[in-house]
């Protein structure tokens, strides 16, 4: 891949160094408390969290906006403003550099005990570094979990640099001290759902877009929106996007650094309560109690932490011949403005430019690629098979990891394998790590179920397969965690095979029809699907799976272990996406929310699971049976009804089967593609 | 190569355009304007010693003399040196003058009618170019010419202009009208008839004065800074002063919509002018009455401001006259920075009591919106202060680098050549015009005040600077001025001064004297020269402009400055940063007009023009990305076309191309500029 191809510049040179190493040898409280003189924000002027709120509630915007709404709702413009003022209060940031040391200091101690390493890369400090001397920085990490949260604070005290702004939900300031600390620590609070609430819209993106301006702070934010339950990345969220670009659109500032930073966890902390909230479990309240209770999870061990800090991109450089920046001077800069259609564009495909290289920086753990070994095998095993035959032997799974290894490797993957120990211990060490999860006994490895309460019931059949289905979305987490690495591939390798054709025109359009169906569980950059298609044949023929030419696509008998693996990783998508459209090609399914829609599709799916009909579980999960609705919404094969606050849709059922069996190769992908790809 | 012939060969052609430069300094020297037009015409011709040789040779040995300050700053601001030369090619080779794409009849026809015209080479290559930098540049290199006018005609009344018209369009003739010489002029590679260079420098008499109704009808050759002399003598002016009023002509302005320094009192050209007869080949286009303003559909006159030369030539032109003011009184504010300089010209502006000229210089290190200033810098002053309208004068502010430039360096070199005050004229004009701090009655008009250098001077100074520096805790690196200039009756004056100086203290300026003003008003001029100047030591400069809103003048500045010194590097002048400079020049009720200075070190690059076209090709598109418009008074020309359809809609463009269809189907005025 030439640089150009590979915007996170990624190289073998970048080495990693573990920050917890000199912890452990020195005093927390000495680092908690040494002298923190942060290279200069270029051209910040010292500005007090107090200041800061004072200019934007006296902006020219926000007096506009204050005003429109006081004559919409007719209320007086003062009160307007005392609400506005609230919002505010409510919202903004204090950050303060004696909260920061006090959680140096606890994070100190809590990192140690959870982490065995926290790795992080050298080079990319030096390059945030000098970018945060030039122009307003923007951090952007990916969001597997609330670790996430502090751990780039912590990064940044301890090596000097700013403490960044950090945008985070309004449910974690409902802690009671908690969210405190957390204001004190720089985060501000944004409400989940904001829908039409113009005043609070403008609060937040004034806020935003002032920080950014006078260079107060770096801003922290989730590009994603929120926490992936899945270990995948997510659409990225636009809206905060576009405040902090808008500074740079209307020639505030020269230009804006956005630094993609990924950050990879060998074990989740939250892993056992992601598979309960993608089961349908409800997901606990963030309280103080609950976070107490939690403290359980700091007695195990977490294994290693990786941080990555890509390459700065600028925005200026990106954005170059995509956005016309004069759309901006027949408004006043501080009246509000919709961005162009264009604009739009522009920042959503930015967005999705920081995923792509946040996955291609993240970092891989062995265990992730035994995760998509031993989901296979699982899904190819009979449940109600012998006990002694259940599972994968451990020589088997050793050899397929190896092999896996190599093919990741070939495909670009960034890979923490410790070298120096034999392949062996590796791996035992992944599985000792997750050994809530998996076993190996007798030379068999297998998934281990969640133990029957002592007391309790025998569980009903319908919750033995949720019981199982726990532990496979929890192995499955690990092995999303891997599958930007084979996802063009595997489509390609899917094309081949489901079009029985070895024309690359019609290769290429079933190709392009997995992408866009797709594309709300795996991050694409729009407007790439020809690049995308060449990158993977390219990858393919590499390791010898395809064989190309001008018109031809096919795939030699040789590269069979590799296409079957690589089918096999998106069969389980491909499964719950035919569930749902199935379930919703149901006679009794006319209008429904997707409150209805969610148990409706489980429940199917366990009876499939049951009869044996569906082998793998992935349909149970929520994120994906959304993902697929958002797909049909995107593709006009569901209609929303209403936008209220609870939509409802309308299935259009001959356009969900015409997918259904195109997706199955039953009928050959239509022409007129949607124009977004 | 190093014999001293060589050398003394190549300055002498250096000195070829100083002199004619120089030649519209000299008022006192010379007669009337008419003789400096036809002077230039000699220069051109005469490239021997016999021709006015005494002038000549004394400029020569002027401009040999070495400047020891000038030097320094030169040095250390680009890093040039003396080593490091690059002078100017020898006389005129005739080989890279193309030769001459004569049309018979039309030179026949021409002949009968009496009116003079010439294809020598001189006369030729002299009218191929303005004062851009690659125009200039070219001329230095000796560079091969790649189309010329092939002759050049003088008419010399409107008259003779209607004659070479017709002729032109009888025999499809590609005419290009040449006025002061600055800007439009070259010719259009492409084009394959025989090109005349219209030249209406014979055109400059002011043919009637009317004190009843203040109009003067006046010969669009004349040059600003002769008609200026021959207003003046009557006890009156036009109060238009461009920084280029010592080469630009009359003509030249209509055409190019210019704009002066003191337009907030009189105006700009298009506010100036009553009334204007244009030959174009349709005919001659003028308004049948000098009434002060008509509701006759869209005004004609601004088909004809701003063609550049596309539709016709501007040959009489009525224009609006004053009073000579009875008094005058120059001004300068120092400010912590340049944030709080705009705010405070945006506040006079609001409260319409600008003086003429005010002009504010930027700082080299400026950071941006300054939270102190509230968002994006813009003060809040209690309203109620609209006092009367008070006669504006010009208010410009300079930024921190031109500052410096101004007061530390120049100033500083300037003490130590007092000695050459004795030297011939063209001398002081070089030794001098950095600075323009004393010698300046043979720059400008106005009467200075005499040089007075002593202990006490030097010990003021000092204390000055103490004071704003220390006392005040202004930011030597910060601090910008703005310079200011009130005219009116001496009472209004003091009373409109007082004003100014007290809303600039809302915003914490300093009153910094006199002569600051002065000097800075009357650097203006002068930078013109330092380019050419610089080009003898490997630096390249030019300046362009835009018209902002308020709101966007700060961001613009800084994000076009930042875009310049970027674009810079990545086209590997790397040496030294370039210098980037800009002042506010102009002010408007709703925006200003600012000007930037670009200037780098070229060595080491293979070609300094190309590199400096596309730097300034990038800073143009920052300023459109800020809100910028395509240019304030530069107008378009052929740099800027390109821009054309963005900034005025395909609609507009339109328009123009139609009126261009009907006025001159046959282009005949094909110097190609604007569309």
């Amino acid at each position: 891949m030439t640089t150009c191809e590979d915007p996170s510049g990624f190289k073998q040179e970048d080495e990693f160094m573990d920050i917890l190493e000199e912890r452990r040898r020195s005093s927390d409280l000495g680092h908690a408390l040494r002298t923190f003189t942060p290279s200069p924000y270029k051209g910040a002027p010292p500005l007090s969290a107090g200041a800061l709120n004072r200019m934007v509630l006296e902006s020219q915007y926000l007096r506009y906006v204050t005003k429109e709404v006081a004559m919409e709702t007719g209320e007086s413009v003062d009160l307007v403003r005392e609400e506005a003022s609230g919002i505010l209060d409510e919202m903004s940031q204090n950050l303060q550099l004696g909260f920061i040391r006090l959680l140096g200091f606890t994070l100190s101690k809590v990192f140690k005990r959870l982490f065995s390493h926290i790795n992080i890369n050298q080079e990319g400090l030096n390059r945030l570094q000098q970018a945060i001397q030039e122009f307003p920085v923007i951090l952007m990490p990916n969001h597997r979990s609330y670790v996430d949260f502090l751990v780039l604070s912590y990064i940044l005290f301890t090596y000097d640099l700013p403490i960044p702004v950090i945008a985070a939900g309004i449910p974690l300031m409902d802690m009671k001290m908690v969210g405190e600390i957390l204001r004190r620590s720089g985060a501000f609070f944004i409400r989940r759902a904001i829908g039409s609430d113009k005043l609070y819209w403008a609060v937040l993106s004034e806020y935003v877009r002032t920080i950014v301006r006078t260079g107060y702070a770096p801003v922290e934010f989730y590009v994603e929106g929120l926490r992936s339950r899945t270990l995948k990345s997510l659409t990225p969220k636009l809206g905060m996007m576009h405040m902090v670009l808008e500074p740079f659109f209307k020639g505030e500032v020269y230009d804006i650094t956005l630094v993609p930073i990924s950050i990879s966890y060998d074990r989740v902390l939250e892993e056992s309560l992601l598979a309960h909230e993608l089961l349908g479990v409800p997901k606990p309240r963030e309280t103080t109690m609950g976070l107490l209770k939690a403290r359980r999870v700091l007695e195990e061990d977490y294994g290693s932490m990786h941080v990555y800090f890509g390459m700065p991109l600028s925005v200026r450089q990106l954005t170059k011949g995509r956005v016309d920046r004069c759309e901006y001077n027949l408004l006043p800069r501080d009246l509000p403005q919709r961005p162009s259609v264009e604009t739009q564009e522009c920042v959503s495909w930015l967005a999705q430019q920081v995923i792509r290289v946040q996955e291609q920086s993240s970092i891989l753990s062995p265990w992730s690629l035994m995760a998509c070994l031993v989901l296979q095998d699982h899904q190819n095993t009979d449940p109600a098979g012998e006990e002694q035959e259940k599972g994968l032997s451990w020589e088997l799974l050793t050899q397929r990891t190896l092999w896996l290894k190599g093919l990741a490797i070939s495909f670009g993957a960034r890979l923490d394998w410790p070298e120096q120990l034999p392949e062996n211990q590796v791996m035992a060490s992944s599985i000792a790590l997750h050994r809530y999860v998996i076993r190996c006994h007798q030379g068999r490895v297998t998934l281990l179920e969640e133990e029957r309460p002592v007391g309790a019931a025998p569980f009903t059949t319908e919750e033995g397969v949720v019981r199982r289905a726990r532990a496979v979305l929890m192995v499955a987490a690990y092995r999303n965690q891997a599958l930007h690495v084979f996802i063009r591939p595997a489509m390609l390798a899917l094309a081949i095979h489901t079009t029985h054709s070895s024309q690359r025109e019609d290769i290429y359009s079933y190709f392009r029809f997995l992408l866009d169906l797709f594309s709300n569980d795996f991050i694409f950059i729009t407007g790439r699907s020809s690049q995308d298609f060449e990158e993977a044949c390219s990858l393919l023929r590499k390791c010898g799976a395809v064989q190309t030419s001008q018109q031809e696509v096919t795939s030699p008998e040789e590269g069979q272990r590799t296409t079957s693996f690589l089918r096999a990783l998106l069969q389980p998508f491909i499964d719950a996406y035919q569930v749902v459209f199935r379930h919703l090609c149901l006679e009794d399914v006319e209008v429904f929310t997707e409150r209805q829609m969610v148990p409706a599709v489980r429940s199917l799916a366990t009876k499939l699971l049951l009869s044996g009909e569906l082998t793998s579980c992935d349909a149970l999960s929520s994120d994906t049976q959304k993902n697929v609705l958002s797909a049909l919404l995107r593709l006009g094969a569901v209609t929303r009804l209403r936008t209220a606050e609870h939509s409802e849709f309308r299935a259009n059922k001959p356009a969900i089967s015409r997918l259904a069996d195109t997706l199955a190769g039953r009928l050959p992908v239509q022409t007129a593609p949607n124009p977004r790809l | 190569m190093a014999s001293n012939n060589n050398s003394s060969d190549r300055q002498r052609i250096a000195q070829q355009r100083l002199s004619r430069i120089a030649a519209h300094l000299h008022k006192h020297e010379h007669g009337n304007s008419g003789i400096i037009a036809k002077e230039c015409k000699i220069d051109a011709t005469g490239s021997t010693e016999e021709n006015k040789g005494t002038v000549r040779r004394k400029r020569y040995r002027l401009s040999g003399m070495t400047l020891p300050r000038l030097q320094d700053w030169f040095e250390n601001t680009f890093g040039a040196s003396v080593k490091h030369k690059s002078p100017a090619t020898p006389v005129l080779n005739a080989s890279v003058v193309p030769p001459p794409r004569l049309n018979e009849a039309f030179v026949e026809n021409l002949k009968a009618t009496g009116i003079p015209f010439s294809n020598e080479a001189e006369d030729r290559v002299f009218r191929a170019h303005g004062h851009c930098l690659h125009e200039i540049f070219a001329l230095r290199e000796g560079k091969k010419f790649e189309r010329i006018p092939d002759m050049v005609v003088w008419p010399n009344c409107h008259n003779d202009v209607v004659k070479i018209v017709e002729l032109a369009c009888k025999h499809n003739v590609c005419l290009i009208p040449y006025g002061g010489g600055t800007s439009a002029l070259e010719c259009p590679p492409e084009e394959t008839r025989c090109i005349v260079s219209l030249d209406t420098s014979q055109m400059n008499r002011i043919l009637w004065l009317d004190e009843q109704n203040l109009v003067a009808h006046i010969e669009a050759g004349i040059i600003g800074q002769g008609l200026e002399r021959l207003l003046n003598e009557s006890g009156y002016c036009t109060g238009h002063e461009p920084d280029s009023m010592e080469f630009t002509s009359l003509g030249g302005w209509v055409a190019t919509r210019a704009s002066g320094m003191k337009k907030n009192v009189y105006g700009n050209i298009e506010d100036l002018v009553i009334h204007i007869k244009a030959v174009t080949p349709r005919g001659v286009i003028e308004k049948s009455c000098q009434g002060p303003r008509m509701s006759t559909g869209p005004d004609i006159h601004h088909f004809i401001l701003g063609s550049e030369g596309t539709l016709g030539v501007v040959t009489e032109v009525t224009m609006k006259i004053r009073p000579i003011p009875e008094y005058q009184k120059y001004g300068s504010v120092v400010f912590p920075n340049f944030e709080a300089g705009v705010a405070c010209l945006r506040e006079v502006a609001k409260q319409r009591c600008t003086p003429a000229p005010i002009r504010l210089m930027v700082p080299e290190v400026y950071t941006g919106s300054h939270p102190a200033h509230g968002p994006r810098g813009v003060h809040r002053l209690p309203s109620g202060s609209w006092s009367q309208r008070c006669t504006p004068a010009p208010i410009r502010l300079m930024d921190n680098k031109q500052f410096h430039f101004e007061t530390n360096q120049a100033v500083r070199w300037l003490r130590t050549t007092d000695v050459a005050m004795s030297s011939p004229p063209i001398g002081k004009l070089l030794m001098y015009c950095p600075c323009c701090s004393r010698p300046t009655g043979y720059l400008s008009s106005h009467a200075l005040k005499p040089q007075v250098s002593s202990i006490f001077t030097h010990f003021v100074e000092g204390l000055k600077k103490f004071y704003i520096t220390k006392l005040k805790g202004f930011d030597p690196h910060q601090l910008v001025v703005a310079t200011l200039l009130f005219e009116g009756d001496r009472e209004r004056v003091l009373q409109h001064e007082k004003q100014v100086y007290d809303i600039a203290a809302t915003f914490g300026g300093l009153a910094a004297g006199e002569d600051n003003g002065q000097r800075g008003y009357i650097l203006t001029f002068v930078i013109a020269y330092l380019r050419d100047l610089g080009m003898d030591y490997c630096v390249v400069a030019e300046s362009f402009e835009t018209s902002v809103p308020w709101d966007r003048v700060l961001d613009l500045c800084q994000n076009v400055k930042e875009r310049i010194i970027r674009e810079c590097k990545e086209r590997g002048v790397h040496q030294f940063q370039p210098l980037t400079s800009c002042r506010v020049t102009q002010t408007y009720d709703s925006g200003a007009c600012i000007y930037f200075y670009f200037a780098f070190n070229y060595r080491g690059l293979a070609d300094p023009v190309h590199t400096y076209e596309q730097v300034e090709h990038a800073a143009r598109e920052e300023i459109l990305a800020n809100g910028g418009s395509l240019s304030h008074h530069h107008g378009v020309g052929k740099l800027r076309k390109e821009w054309m359809k963005d900034s005025i809609s395909n609609v507009g463009v339109g328009m123009l191309k139609s009126v261009k269809d009907y006025v001159d189907p046959e282009n005949i005025f094909g110097n190609r500029n604007l569309l």
